[in-house]
């Protein structure tokens, strides 16, 4: 089979450990903490006051704006209280409804299967994943329901789903293509449906056979849906690579996918969208892998969005070893955490338990210009450059001449620096700096 | 478990680096270097290896100091950046010039080709370069001073490209090859040069596009010339084989500090110093023209770095 890929990128160790273990759902937990912002955008505006009792899907936070995605009680139960509360994104203490589980789970009224789920209209399905609170559930929470309205002048002929999960240690897509293929091959269609699209491809990395074999026996039924295996690379999974690598096509400078016709919904989303037009299921829960050398219970969860990060561990067995750092995501991109006592959100994707094993401090060293930096970059920048002009305040020159707002911060640079300088770090702070001074 | 009472390390991503750092590229460059040194000492005598440990300790030993007046961590000096200097630097020199000469070399490498520019990863020039063309400024007659390799009964010691050039006398291929003639303490045997060039590339420390360019010009140019005289000028494939052409091309213009960080700008680079290779050797006083092709290239590098840059993902095509 023909390999796609793109220019660029690394091969950190991808140790993939929990591929093989099953998707295993959690017994839900006492309290649940759901902040109303999980997503890019607007946080949701509460819709529930302390005391209230709430069913499990019901709506606790209502869209705020276009760019914005609704909120839902994960489970039944009493509203505790509406306070700021640790969030595993935001360094300030961000609003959360706290909601006390009555242990029934009962549903909100409504809940259920459809007869005509498979003919929704496009309409229809963009107002499902609206109403579902549906984010990309691939770690940056862009409202999957405005990826699904682009412009009328924007024509979109290509939906990929994005199997890829180039992020070392994640396994969660992987697990969701093993074991639920056609969900997600359903989802895909439904996706394709809302925007008009010719061609639906499911894009997954070449380090995973099973999710590939899986796929491709239910693609059988889905003669719509094509499966295109890319190389291990990360960052093969990144929006605009996976386009290039899958249909050569590359958005310009500043824009997004559909300025060439192009949507990209993750592996996880395209399962989150099929269950809200079949069963007008919000997204309320989600699967996550749990790894890294200090966690004693790696595998594959699903858990409900507000569950700590703490009960998940104490959970599955505890730690084991000083834990030194922990991440919500990959490795590459994910975000380190002070604390435990974080919620799960719908971005979360992976909680990584990294001890002495995998920590490992290095101070930096002078930059030697090996352009190791220059290779990797998979957006063809020059990181040894913008670091220097970061670091000298010529924000100017670097947006203008060296593409400062391109970045997409996958890390390639950082990752490969034998002189271990922290690019990313002055990029994110360059970028910031710029948005400060406007 | 309080999770409360733990401390996590808090940092941007990625949280992975590659193991590999400054010091083992520079030690394995060092290690790289070990076919032409031995090769050297083994053809021009233990003499040559007492050159090198003296080039060495001096580059080593002014790095230190210039770390420590700079309030720098003075244990930088034994990341092999320096090391590498001074055996580059005695590589370049006639296997018999004078032990103080070339700790004075060593000096002036890394204090005025490295350290005055910021230390490591600052500086324009290549440093052993620097300490080499001030030696042939400060000690004409020893710079130029050569011996025939042991047991090889030359008349004049001179080096295969002064033969050319003054006396006109050709050197066979196999002997520019093996390495068996003289030379430069490093320069001499092109298969030793090669073995470790191999090592670089394997562990790809350096660009192919660097030297393949700069002897791929050497070769074309010096060609072009051949053919329009081959009474005047020699034939391309010893321009390539004799001198310290193979030294510059795996060791000194893939220096990372001191090259372009673009695969384009790297090939232009090259294209431009082997230019001046040509230049130099036909129509310039000395018989060489490696070291000062590459300390001016060198210059032009940041200009090289400027105009070109790799196609940002996505940029419209002009």
């Amino acid at each position: 089979m023909n390999k796609f890929t793109f220019r660029g990128g690394v091969h950190p160790p991808y140790n993939k450990i929990t591929s093989n273990k099953k998707i295993e759902a959690l017994p839900l937990p006492e309290v649940l903490y759901v902040p109303l912002s999980q997503h890019a955008g607007k946080p949701a505006k509460p819709l529930v006051k302390r005391g209230d009792v709430v069913k499990k899907g019901q709506k606790i936070g209502e869209a705020d704006g276009f760019i914005s995605a609704n909120i839902h009680a994960p489970t039944s139960g009493k509203v505790k209280s509406i306070m700021e509360h640790p969030h595993p994104v935001f360094l300030e203490n961000v609003p959360t409804v706290i909601i006390e589980a009555d242990g029934d789970d009962t549903w909100f009224d409504g809940y259920g299967e459809r007869k005509d789920w498979q003919e929704r209209t496009r309409e229809e399905i963009i107002n499902d994943v609206k109403e579902a609170g549906i984010v990309g559930l691939g770690g940056a929470a862009f409202p999957s329901h405005v990826k699904l309205s682009p412009p009328p002048e924007k024509k979109i002929d290509t939906v990929i789903i994005n199997g890829a999960e180039c992020e070392p240690y994640l396994t969660a897509d992987d697990r969701l293509m093993q074991e639920r293929p056609e969900d997600m091959l359903w989802g895909a269609r439904l996706i394709k449906r809302a925007v008009g699209a010719e061609k639906v491809y499911i894009a997954i990395e070449d380090n995973k056979p099973k999710a590939i074999n899986s796929i491709q026996d239910a693609l059988r039924e889905f003669d719509d849906i094509e499966l295109r295996v890319v190389k291990t690379k990360y960052p093969e999974g990144a929006e605009k690579q996976l386009i290039k690598a899958l249909t050569g096509r590359e958005v310009p400078r500043g824009g997004l996918p559909m300025d060439v016709g192009c949507l990209v919904h993750n592996a996880g989303t395209s399962i989150a969208i099929y269950e809200a037009v079949r069963f007008g299921k919000p997204l309320i829960e989600r699967v996550l892998t749990l790894s890294g050398s200090g966690a004693q219970g790696k595998g594959n969860y699903l858990v409900r969005i507000g569950t700590q990060f703490s009960y998940i561990v104490g959970k599955t067995g505890g730690t084991s070893g000083d834990i030194k750092k922990v991440i919500m995501g990959g490795p590459m991109m994910g975000i380190s955490q002070y604390s435990l006592d974080v919620p799960v959100i719908k971005g979360t994707s992976g909680i990584l338990l990294f001890t002495s094993k995998e920590v490992k401090f290095h101070e930096p060293y002078p930059c030697i210009r090996c352009s190791r930096c220059v290779s990797v970059c998979p957006m063809g920048l020059l990181p040894l450059i913008l670091v220097d002009l970061v670091k000298y305040g010529r924000l100017e020159i670097a947006k203008e001449q060296y593409g400062l707002l391109d970045c997409i911060e996958c890390g390639s640079c950082a990752y490969i620096c034998p002189s271990h300088i922290p690019h990313v770090q002055w990029i994110k702070y360059g970028k910031s700096e710029l948005r400060r001074k406007k | 478990m309080k999770a409360n009472e733990r401390l996590f390390t808090i940092s941007v991503s990625p949280h992975l680096t590659t193991e590999e750092d400054v010091k083992k590229i520079m030690w394995n460059t060092v290690i790289s270097l070990i076919p032409p040194a031995a090769f050297g000492i083994y053809i021009f005598g233990l003499y040559s290896l007492l050159l090198i440990i003296t080039s060495v300790v001096f580059s080593v030993l002014t790095e230190a100091v210039f770390l420590k007046a700079r309030n720098k961590n003075w244990r930088q000096c034994f990341d092999g950046s320096a090391v590498i200097t001074g055996i580059l630097l005695a590589l370049t020199l006639p296997p018999k010039f004078p032990l103080w000469g070339i700790a004075i070399g060593a000096a002036f490498a890394i204090s005025f080709g490295k350290q005055i520019f910021g230390g490591i990863g600052q500086n324009i020039f290549n440093p052993a370069l620097v300490g080499r063309a001030f030696l042939m400024a400060a000690f004409p007659v020893e710079s130029t001073t050569w011996t025939a390799p042991k047991g090889v009964d030359t008349f004049t010691g001179a080096t295969p490209l002064a033969n050319w050039k003054f006396n006109h006398i050709m050197t066979p291929y196999k002997d520019l090859f093996l390495g068996n003639i003289s030379g430069s303490l490093g320069e001499t045997s092109v298969i030793a040069i090669l073995i470790g060039g191999a090592f670089l590339l394997y562990k790809k420390y350096i660009d192919w596009r660097l030297p393949l360019s700069y002897v791929g010009t050497v070769f074309v140019l010096g060609g072009i010339f051949w053919l329009i005289n081959p009474h005047k000028y020699p034939d391309p494939l010893f321009h390539i084989l004799a001198g310290g052409l193979m030294l510059g091309a795996v060791y000194m213009i893939t220096d990372m500090v001191t090259s372009p960080i673009t695969p384009r700008g790297r090939v232009i680079y090259g294209i431009i110093a082997g230019v001046f290779v040509i230049l130099i050797r036909l129509f310039a006083g000395y018989p060489e023209g490696v070291m000062f092709s590459i300390l001016l290239v060198n210059m032009i590098r940041p200009w090289i770095d400027r105009a070109i840059k790799p196609n940002i993902l996505g940029e419209v095509k002009k």
